[in-house]
């Protein structure tokens, strides 16, 4: 496959970004045998793309990271995207459906590293000496297809439908806390919606990250301190609709809330 | 009429009773009895656990069910219910199950007060719950059902002592200051690998909510919730079926863990 051809599918996709209109996904007409690595390189040439356009990384995130979506996908593995400046909405303010095409959020917590990390055979604990804080999140994921109908090549190319994201303002130094049994609730209007506990990444969100440090590492690339990284999903992702008042709650680390207009 | 009421009580605690006699599950209650109100369910549980206790056993705590929204939309029902836990049910921390014990058990992890004071109906609030609870300790219920292919309705598994089983509990005693119940977080495993997760909040919001129910429940019938009772609040995450050989384990926040094997 010629690298022209994923330069205008990744025009294609980042256009569909830009003006809120879903398109058919890659793999059912495009390029049928699509391949994850080939997806990864029009992933590349979307963020390269968007770099251009003057924005700027503000850290990786993880995705597919649940065993119930990783077998829904029939994969092994995660996948991973990137969060960009122009994706992060504060904490308690609003988020106008009108920006986007069909989002879902889910709750999430994040990384914030004070020393680069770089694979091969890093493990969860190595993370943790290398992680400066933890701090609640909602993403707000919003696939570029029509349906949310997609291949695992298809959301890898799609920058794993990263759109949004929602940072809490508490930041907790890893070691006081049992990540994995941090319990979370999500909940919208008041009622309680999707709920979970750390563990449900991956079996500890450090983890996760460590993963990611591994899978990039395979393509010649490494976490970086100050990056904030999104470690997948606790909760399944729920449907947003007009009015909704977003709030997900974390044992010990606080809670991080968005308001939903359109 | 109140005869006749009592006649089909006592057939349907005898239908029940068979479950146990014959260890296999019995055809649902509701089928024999379509017109079976959740009142004499409760009549037909309450009768069961008389004839227990009329045979030596000991009531030593009481479980809530149904406290998970998605449990509550299975059963079609907007309230949860309640069963009795007798001596015999106890398996200790890290402990075997007798296959004999069980018909087709499934797991899951909870939350379990035990009271300081007690608490009396109706009117108990969440509150309320806190300030009489002496410790909270992380458990494992294995429900269990009589009625065969846990064919149940909601005054099916009323009937049959809300599918209790049996209880394991583990970690340490806990006092409840400190502590975010609505927010502690659990994850569960089989055999070592991580199946579903859960929090404090998934038993009606907050497990207390759970207890303060059962409070107000028990008035109905006279009953109290008595200083020391084992109260096992709700699932935090869905049941688990259980498969001879089967090894469980929960870890909760704050609370410790717990685990039990079945029997090969």
């Amino acid at each position: 496959m010629s690298s022209q051809k994923f330069k205008e599918i990744a025009k294609l996709l980042l256009d569909a970004e830009i003006e809120k209109k879903e398109v058919l996904r890659i793999t059912a007409d495009k390029i049928p045998e699509l391949t994850v690595d080939e997806a990864y390189l029009i992933q590349k040439e979307l963020i390269n793309l968007k770099i251009q356009q003057g924005l700027s990384v503000v850290g990786p995130k993880m995705g597919l990271t649940s065993r119930a979506k990783m077998k829904q996908m029939n994969v092994e593995e995660p996948i991973y995207g990137y969060i960009f400046d122009n994706m992060v909405v504060q904490e308690g303010s609003s988020l106008s459906l009108s920006e986007l095409i069909h989002p879902k959020v889910e709750a999430e917590i994040a990384f914030v590293l004070d020393k680069d990390l770089a694979g091969p055979a890093i493990s969860g604990v190595q993370v943790l000496a290398a992680t400066k804080y933890v701090l609640p999140a909602l993403e707000i994921i919003d696939s570029r297809y029509e349906n949310f109908q997609f291949t695992l090549p298809d959301v890898i190319a799609d920058n794993t439908s990263s759109a949004r994201v929602v940072f809490g303002n508490q930041l907790r130094r890893p070691e006081e806390l049992e990540l994995d049994l941090v319990g979370t609730t999500l909940s919208i209007n008041g009622e309680i919606r999707a709920l979970g506990a750390g563990g449900a990444v991956l079996g500890h969100p450090a983890h996760s990250v460590a993963m990611l440090a591994n899978m990039l590492h395979r393509e010649g690339s490494k976490l970086k301190a100050g990056q904030i990284i999104l470690t997948g999903g606790i909760t399944e992702a729920i449907l947003l609709e007009n009015g909704d008042e977003v709030v997900a709650k974390f044992d010990q680390l606080g809670q991080v809330s968005i308001k939903i207009t359109d | 009429m109140a005869n006749e009421l009592k006649k089909s009580t006592k057939m349907l605690a005898d239908h029940l009773t068979n479950a146990y006699k014959e260890r296999q599950g019995v055809t649902p209650l509701t089928e024999l009895e379509p017109e079976l109100s959740i009142q004499q369910a409760y009549e037909v549980q309450l009768l069961m656990i008389q004839r227990e206790v009329e045979a030596g056993k000991q009531i030593v705590g009481k479980k809530i069910g149904l406290t998970s929204l998605a449990m509550q939309k299975l059963l079609g029902v907007d309230q949860p219910d309640y069963g009795h836990l007798l001596d015999d049910m106890m398996i200790e921390n890290g402990g075997q199950i007798d296959k004999k014990k069980v018909l087709q058990p499934k797991v899951e992890a909870e939350i379990v007060f035990v009271l300081k004071n007690e608490l009396k109906g109706p009117n108990v609030t969440a509150t309320d719950v806190l300030l009489a609870t002496n410790y909270v300790v992380p458990a494992l219920e294995i429900v269990d059902s009589r009625i065969s292919d846990w064919k149940i309705q909601l005054q099916d598994t009323i009937a049959d002592n809300a599918s209790s089983g049996l209880y394991v509990l583990g970690g340490r005693p806990r006092s409840i200051d400190q502590l975010d119940l609505g927010q502690i977080g659990m994850v569960f495993f089989k055999n070592g690998e991580l199946v579903n997760t859960g929090v404090g909040a998934a038993a009606l919001g907050h497990p207390a909510n759970c207890v303060a129910w059962l409070a107000n429940k028990l008035s109905e019938y006279g009953i109290t919730l008595n200083a020391g009772e084992v109260i096992l609040s709700g699932a935090l995450s869905a049941a688990v079926n259980a498969e001879p050989g089967d090894y469980f384990q929960a870890k909760f926040a704050h609370l410790g863990e717990v685990s039990v094997r079945f029997d090969k």
